[in-house]
């Protein structure tokens, strides 16, 4: 009996064949409409290909969106928190977007692409709320997930595999800028954008010529210790690099069924997103009142006293009362920290609080409980200068 | 003429972390050393253009996570990379690889025995309960145990807790497995002489005693008793060479405004009416300073740069009946590309660990006679790795580097002082060796440091080339490390202390001995304590 590909359970991405070569462990999770790699093989080995060599990561699932038109522009800064104006053809912006009352709907990336062209890349699905701002403006809107396929590819020796590539030029790229390089008879799009808070880059191209960009890099790659990566990896060095994820460190507004699980920009430690200096964009309104009135949570990152990941742990003040939860949290390897993303109840997370954490671990079938002392700390928790530098040093 | 609060003499890791942990407490401190350059057996020099050796030490678990994030080195660009895999090429051709996933390690020793395969089972977790035991000591001055100070006491409590709680049956195994010989260790679980061989490289590394000689079991220990990232029992390769170690500790000791002078050698420490005044260098400069921290060896330390007239009696013999026997020597190579092997296919996984070229303890044994007999060993033990098949930053794109350890090169020959031409005939062995094994390894080479001994002690001042600043044997260890009586850092005169190798917990990329050692200078001197406790491992 042949199946629909519709009907499918999962669908295989573009790089399906050469992911699935590769991956030893078979360990595959579902990300949307598609199946990835959680851990090609060794977990270590695939997380300092990130902070040491080159990484590769399948970003096909990513929601994407094609926004053209001439009123672009516009709608963008009114769908997004951020002033849009200022960003110009090839360059990348990183913002939210809220619903009325002011809490984030999802996180994302604007890429400029060309003139009167741009691409929203996100994790979740808003293509009815996209459409419904769009009431008035001249823009058209349509979901492109499908039809665009992307790799990340990350890490210190990143640009010298592009450049093996023959990516010419890749190097001035600067953080947030994106280029065309004709590959494979077609157009390649490269952006210096990631979610590793590292050197790196992603490549886009339509899903036709996906295997032969993957043996391409590869092959350039080798020389630099290129390697495959799953979403176990990737998850380490996100946290590592303070970003969140919709879905883990907040519920995006759209699917909020309970009270006070929705986060505003400032409830998610994204203040410098909001930019109140434009007259008009979803949910300035509501944000405004907040920021006069004072927001409900706050979230930090918290370095963790010892060595035992705080997942899943309550945080609590001197009083031994709940004051919040961690929403992410991980040994560091890079950091050589214990660290932990974490919502508080107002006002708590300040720098000088007290504040545990609740950390469960086990140790030969037995539970054992501490309380960890948590430090707030701003910035990330790794931030390697290579990250910004342009050209980027050799490594 | 300026005035220190301390200076600590040796830019060796030890050093550093002593004098990091002395300023971060707001002490004005000096580090001199004797080379134009930092770092003393944790090192990175480039040799040959392109190429970056670490020219000692070549791979880290020992050194303590607890300083790494307190003095925030990931900050100062340090990162550790853990490896795993490793093989030993056997001599009929095949060879056993030490995956690290269970099962596959299951499979590859069932190759070779299927019952040692499952004995492994019971060898990790007797192995496991010693490293859980002993790791919680790193961290923690030993006690004398001849005082009746309220702090000795409760330290030996503590410790005689520790132990007693085990139970009977494990305080025996404890104290067997601490004084015998890895050899015989070893034979009380596996039948395969192949298995057998690769795991008893860890109990002679940088120790003059052969595989069936009593103490070697703790030498595995102490190979076992570091951590990556919490694996315990893990290795990893610190990117762009050990050297980034020692960096990184300078960058953090300058933060809190530290001074380090090169090119600084500490001809003697200045002594006046029993308490330390401050150093004299070799070229006649005076630095002052009523605190004076040796991380030189317990040798050098109060047999070179100290006056006999200064010492107690006790402590010139004890120092000169210190066991300091320099047994190893080192190559490092630049190879203008990978090397293959005949028995497994190239760029195999396995090779992204040590690899190893001596199948049987009889081997390891005989080249053990070959040292006892005043030369190198004919068919030595090597510990081979080629860093740069996972860090980009030590050859250029292509090429690589190999750190090659040697077990066993004496300090001297037959007797006499090693000649450049011996030290070649040395190189030659072991290259000669590797080349059984692998086709275009000899065509590859394009530059290769040959180190005994003697470079080793005229360039690092380890005496004798010993790599751990005094062997490892009970009778030197924990409180009777470098002596009995001075195990607590402080030295015999006042205001004198020892931060080095030499001092407990021993030898290795470790920085405990550097910072156990601050915080006695540190209570001394009634200073808040800089130095973190210990992760706890329960
Ligand atoms: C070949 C080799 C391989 C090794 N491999 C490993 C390994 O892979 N992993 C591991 O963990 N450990 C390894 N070790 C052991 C480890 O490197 C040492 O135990 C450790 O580095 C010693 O550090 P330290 O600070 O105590 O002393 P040192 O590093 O010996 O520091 C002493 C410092 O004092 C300086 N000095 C000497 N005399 C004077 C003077 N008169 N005046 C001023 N300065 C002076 C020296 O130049 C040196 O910088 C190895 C050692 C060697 C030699």
């Amino acid at each position: 009996m042949t199946v629909r590909e519709a009907d499918k359970r999962v669908l295989q991405t573009p790089f399906h064949s050469r992911t699935s070569a590769l991956c030893e462990t078979n360990l595959w999770s579902p990300w949307k409409a598609y199946t990835v790699v959680d851990c090609y093989s060794v977990l270590t080995n695939e997380y300092f290909a990130i902070r040491n060599a080159t990484a590769v990561f399948d970003l096909t699932p990513m929601t994407k969106y094609r926004i053209t038109g001439k009123d672009g522009l516009a709608y963008l800064d009114k769908l997004m928190t951020r002033k849009m104006g200022k960003l110009s053809p090839g360059r990348v912006m990183y913002s939210v977007w809220c619903n009325d009352l002011g809490h984030v709907l999802d996180d994302g990336t604007v890429f400029h692409l060309k003139e009167n062209h741009w691409r929203l890349c996100s994790q979740e699905r808003h293509l009815d709320w996209l459409l419904a701002t769009a009431m008035g403006f001249d823009v058209d809107i349509d979901d492109e997930t499908d039809d665009v396929t992307g790799l990340a590819v990350q890490g210190p020796t990143s640009c010298q595999t592009l450049k093996t590539m023959n990516l010419q030029g890749v190097e001035n790229l600067k953080p947030f800028q994106l280029k065309y390089f004709p590959f494979d008879g077609t157009e390649l799009m490269v952006s210096r954008t990631g979610f590793t808070g590292d050197l790196g880059y992603e490549l886009w191209i339509a899903p036709a010529h996906a295997e032969t960009l993957w043996d391409a890099l590869f092959a350039a790659g080798k020389p630099y210790g290129i390697l495959p990566i799953g979403t176990h990896a990737l998850d380490i060095v996100r946290i590592e690099a303070g970003f969140i994820q919709a879905g883990v460190d907040f519920v995006p507004a759209l699917e909020v069924v309970r009270a006070g699980r929705g986060r505003s920009p400032f409830e998610l430690g994204l203040d410098w997103l909001v930019q109140f200096d434009k007259p008009v964009f979803n949910g300035r309104k509501a944000l405004l009142e907040e920021k006069e009135k004072g927001s409900r949570y706050r979230f930090v990152r918290l370095d963790v006293e010892g060595n035992k990941p705080a997942n899943e742990s309550f945080i609590y003040n001197g009083k031994k009362e709940i004051v919040g939860h961690v929403t992410s949290a991980t040994w560091s390897p890079s950091a050589k920290m214990n660290i932990a993303l974490a919502s508080l109840d107002m006002p708590w997370g300040r720098t000088d609080d007290e504040i545990y954490t609740e950390v469960y671990y086990n140790r030969e079938l037995q539970w054992n409980r501490l309380m960890a002392r948590c430090r707030v700390v701003g910035g990330a928790f790794f931030d390697p200068p290579r990250r910004r530098k342009t050209p980027p040093l050799n490594y | 003429m300026k005035k220190y609060d301390a200076i600590v003499i040796g830019a060796g890791h030890n050093g550093l972390t002593n004098a990091a942990y002395l300023a971060k407490a707001g002490l004005d401190v000096l580090v001199l050393e004797k080379n134009p350059y930092i770092g003393g057996a944790t090192v990175s020099r480039s040799l040959y253009e392109g190429w970056t050796y670490s020219n000692c030490s070549y791979v880290c678990s020992l050194f303590r996570p607890e300083i790494y994030r307190d003095l925030e080195l990931a900050r100062y660009g340090l990162q550790i990379i853990p490896y795993e895999g490793g093989i030993t090429f056997m001599k009929n051709g095949d060879y056993f690889g030490n995956y690290a996933d269970d099962e596959r390690h299951h499979r590859e020793i069932a190759r070779h025995s299927k019952r040692d395969a499952n004995a492994y089972h019971r060898y990790t977790a007797d192995v496991s309960r010693q490293t859980r035991l002993i790791r919680p000591f790193m961290m923690r001055t030993p006690p004398d145990p001849t005082s009746f100070k309220p702090r000795d006491v409760m330290e030996l409590i503590y410790i005689i807790k520790t132990y007693w709680d085990l139970g009977e049956e494990i305080l025996y195994d404890t104290i067997r497995f601490w004084t015998m010989s890895v050899g015989d260790f070893l034979d009380e679980y596996f039948e395969s002489s192949i298995i057998k061989a690769h795991l008893a490289g860890a109990g002679i590394i940088g120790t003059a005693l052969g595989v069936y000689s009593p103490g070697t079991a703790y030498v595995l220990l102490h190979h076992y008793m570091g951590d990556v990232d919490g694996t315990i029992g893990a290795w990893g390769f610190a990117r762009g060479g050990m050297g980034s170690i020692a960096k990184a500790l300078a960058d953090a000791f300058q933060s809190f405004g530290g001074e380090i002078k090169v090119d600084a050698g500490v001809d003697k420490i200045l002594v006046s009416n029993g308490r330390v005044k401050g150093v004299v260098l070799e070229n006649g400069d005076e630095y002052h300073a009523n605190t004076v921290v040796s991380n030189l060896d317990p040798k050098r330390t109060f047999l070179k740069i100290m006056e006999e007239k200064d010492l107690p009696a006790d402590v010139v013999k004890k120092a000169k009946n210190f066991k300091i026997r320099g047994s190893s020597g080192k190559l490092n190579i630049s190879l203008d590309g990978m090397p293959s092997f005949y028995a497994i296919p190239k760029d195999h996984e396995l090779l992204k660990a040590d690899f190893h070229f001596i199948d049987s303890m009889e081997r390891m044994e005989r080249a053990y006679d070959d040292w006892k007999n005043g030369t190198w060993s004919k068919d030595p033990y090597l510990d081979t790795l080629i860093p740069t098949q996972v860090d980009p930053t030590m050859a250029p794109p292509g090429k690589h580097m190999m750190t090659i350890f040697v077990q066993y090169c004496p300090p001297k020959v037959e007797g006499k002082d090693w000649t450049d031409e011996q030290r070649d005939a040395f190189g030659k062995t072991v290259i000669d060796q590797i080349s059984e094994y692998s086709p275009d390894f000899k065509d590859l080479i394009l530059h290769a440091e040959i180190r005994t001994p003697r470079e080793m002690e005229n360039e690092v001042g380890l005496t004798e080339g010993n790599i751990f600043h005094g062997e490892l044997t009970m009778d030197q260890l924990l409180f009777n490390r470098p002596f009995p009586g001075y195990a607590q850092y402080r030295g015999p005169v006042k205001g004198m202390y020892m931060s080095g190798s030499g001092t407990h917990p021993g030898g290795g990329v470790m920085g405990a001995p550097g910072a156990n050692s601050a915080k006695e200078i540190l209570r001394d001197l009634r200073r808040k304590n800089t130095v973190p406790e210990a992760f706890s491992d329960e």
